[in-house]
């Protein structure tokens, strides 16, 4: 992974979008994944409002408006269950935070790079979910590490190509 | 030098947005606003615009799905359509014979439920909906359908499909509405086994399995039993298919009880279009009622054509002593008296064959019966009510005087 030092960091710019990606894109992902279960169930292994959450966070570079981004979109997921809201928003703030705070220091602009890197913010994810829903929740959640493992591989993969359709709606400098 | 906000300002701010979360947490699981433990006016507000964003695209998406799929099911594909309009009236005639065979049950359960008190309920009105969405995460089993407050759907209505019960109706909004499947892990259904009688709950797991739990290890339960509704949760009515039982598992969590593992009859994953029941009756709907008359006449045709002999089992009109039709029987009205079944070799045991007590006299001799054996008409050939059943004497081996003050018997 390559960590770039002091002066590529000053050099290295944010990258920039046309402000209804920002709502257009994440809205996109919310919808595809409550759609397409109905049509493909196991299309729920996948998490599309993650990827989009650690795109965004990566390439906007700023902590906040990654947190922001990723607590408005967890909150949207969590409207359209019936479980209480802020599940989803606090796993989403904290990823978007994280992801932005990596996005700072690390290039994200290598596939190997971001393979690594939706693999762990995914089981990251997860962990934070199974801590939420039983230590502050006291709900009933099983952890199957197989499935998480597997969940993990497949958004990492799904990431990659997904990160590079999204570099396409960059603006150009 | 930097100020201390200005210097940990990132990691400020997502303190105050997971505190700010965490505190609405609390507020929701802690303290629901209603009894009934639904959402506050706030938590509903945020539901309601997501929903509202989010919806319209996916009944978009939908409907122009359900195009495609039309022109094609509709002028392209209709090759066999008079091949299977024949052998789908084939099995409607078929239906309706089994049907009308099934009414006598139906109307005696009925009287009999009718004595015992007991309240069956019927489904009176269904709406037919889509399913548009889910909530897109496996922890919370619900589906969106594209039907909401303005088409008559409320909280807590039953949601089927013809092969089960799918879950019941939990928020609802104006053309939307949410439905809480039963494998979801807050759902409960009152169920009862089909052979075992055994009742239980029903609910799902955090995997998505449903499973009935608290059931005692001793209990007999064997795979493939049917499993339905029981009725006592005053949401389902009685007797719909709910799954079948997979196995019985041990529990640890509520030992010494086991659980027992159901495949639900509904494709829960495959769902596309769902029926709301909206309105349940203790009696027959007049439809199905009126069907059932269809039934029967349209039985008791296809009968006479193949068994010219056979009882029709239909109404047929009455005809009075003096030659008039008189009005069909109630079917409401309580039963005649029972008869007893004519004797093929009257002794002096059959019934009208002695005298009345009162007649009787100490000493007295009274002379022998004549015995007579009653033949009832083929139905087919005579419907009941129009002829009195003929009759055939059997004259006694001495001669005998003729029976007094009995009608059933004839010199």
């Amino acid at each position: 992974m390559a960590l770039l030092n002091n002066k590529a960091r000053e050099e290295m710019d944010q990258h920039h979008f046309h402000p209804a990606v920002f709502f257009l894109i994440p809205l996109a992902a919310i919808f595809l994944q409550a759609y397409l279960p109905l049509r493909f169930p196991r299309f729920a292994v996948l998490d599309l409002p993650l990827v989009v959450t650690v795109y965004f966070a990566v390439s906007r570079r700023n902590p906040i408006s990654g947190m922001l981004l990723g607590t408005g979109i967890g909150l949207t997921q969590d409207a359209l269950t019936h479980l209480p809201i802020g599940i989803n928003g606090i796993l989403k703030a904290i990823v978007g935070y994280l992801a932005a705070s990596v996005g700072m220091r690390i290039d994200v602009d290598n596939p190997g790079t971001r393979l690594l890197m939706m693999f762990f913010f995914t089981l990251l994810d997860s962990l934070l979910h199974l801590f939420i829903v039983r230590r502050l929740l006291d709900m009933p959640m099983e952890w199957h590490g197989l499935h998480e493992m597997i969940r993990a591989v497949v958004n990492a993969l799904v990431g990659v190509i997904l990160f590079a359709m999204l570099d396409r709606l960059r603006k150009r400098e | 030098m930097e100020s201390f906000y200005s210097r940990y300002r990132n990691v400020l701010m997502l303190m105050v947005i997971l505190l700010i979360q965490v505190i609405g947490l609390a507020v929701q699981v802690r303290r629901p606003a209603t009894a009934a433990g639904r959402d506050g006016t706030q938590v509903r507000l945020i539901r309601y615009w997501a929903v509202g964003i989010l919806t319209p695209f996916e009944e978009l998406f939908l409907f122009t799905g359900h195009g495609i799929r039309g022109a094609w099911n509709n002028y392209i594909d209709l090759r066999h359509v008079r091949q299977h309009n024949q052998s789908l009236q084939a099995e409607v005639d078929r239906l309706r014979l089994e049907q009308a065979s099934l009414v006598e049950d139906v109307l005696q359960n009925q009287r009999l439920q009718a004595l015992l008190g007991f309240k069956q309920q019927y489904i009176y009105q269904t709406v037919a909906a889509q399913v548009i969405g889910t909530s897109g995460t496996n922890q919370s089993r619900v589906l969106y359908i594209d039907k909401g407050s303005a088409d008559g759907i409320h909280a807590d209505m039953p949601v089927i499909t013809p092969d089960g019960v799918v879950g019941k109706i939990r928020d609802v909004f104006s053309h939307t509405a949410q439905v809480l499947e039963i494998n979801d892990q807050t759902s409960g259904l009152g169920i009862i086994l089909e052979k075992t009688r055994l009742r239980g709950i029903l609910r799902g797991d955090a995997t998505g399995q449903t499973e009935i739990i608290n059931i005692p290890s001793d209990e007999r339960v064997q795979s493939g039993e049917a499993v339905i509704t029981s009725g006592g949760d005053q949401l389902y009515p009685r007797g719909l298919p709910v799954g079948t039982v997979d196995r019985v598992v041990n529990d640890p969590e509520r030992a010494p009880y086991v659980a027992i593992l159901v495949q639900p009859a509904a494709k829960l994953s495959r769902l596309e279009e769902v029926l709301v029941i909206t309105q349940i009756g203790s009696s027959l709907p007049a439809t199905e009622e009126s069907d059932i008359v269809t039934s029967e006449q349209k039985a008791a045709g296809v009968l006479a054509q193949r068994l010219p002999g056979a009882d029709t089992g239909t109404a047929q009109p009455t005809i009075g002593p003096n030659g008039k039709i008189l009005p069909a029987q109630n079917p409401n009205a309580p039963p005649p008296p029972v008869q007893p079944t004519p004797s093929l070799h009257p002794d002096r045991f059959t019934p009208g064959a002695t005298p009345p007590a009162t007649d009787l006299r100490p000493g007295a001799t009274y002379p022998k019966q004549t015995f007579t054996e009653q033949i009832a008409p083929a139905p087919s050939a005579q419907p009941s009510g129009q002829t009195p059943p003929s009759k055939r004497s059997f004259p006694p081996k001495k001669a005998a005087q003729p029976a007094p003050a009995h009608g059933e018997t004839q010199p």
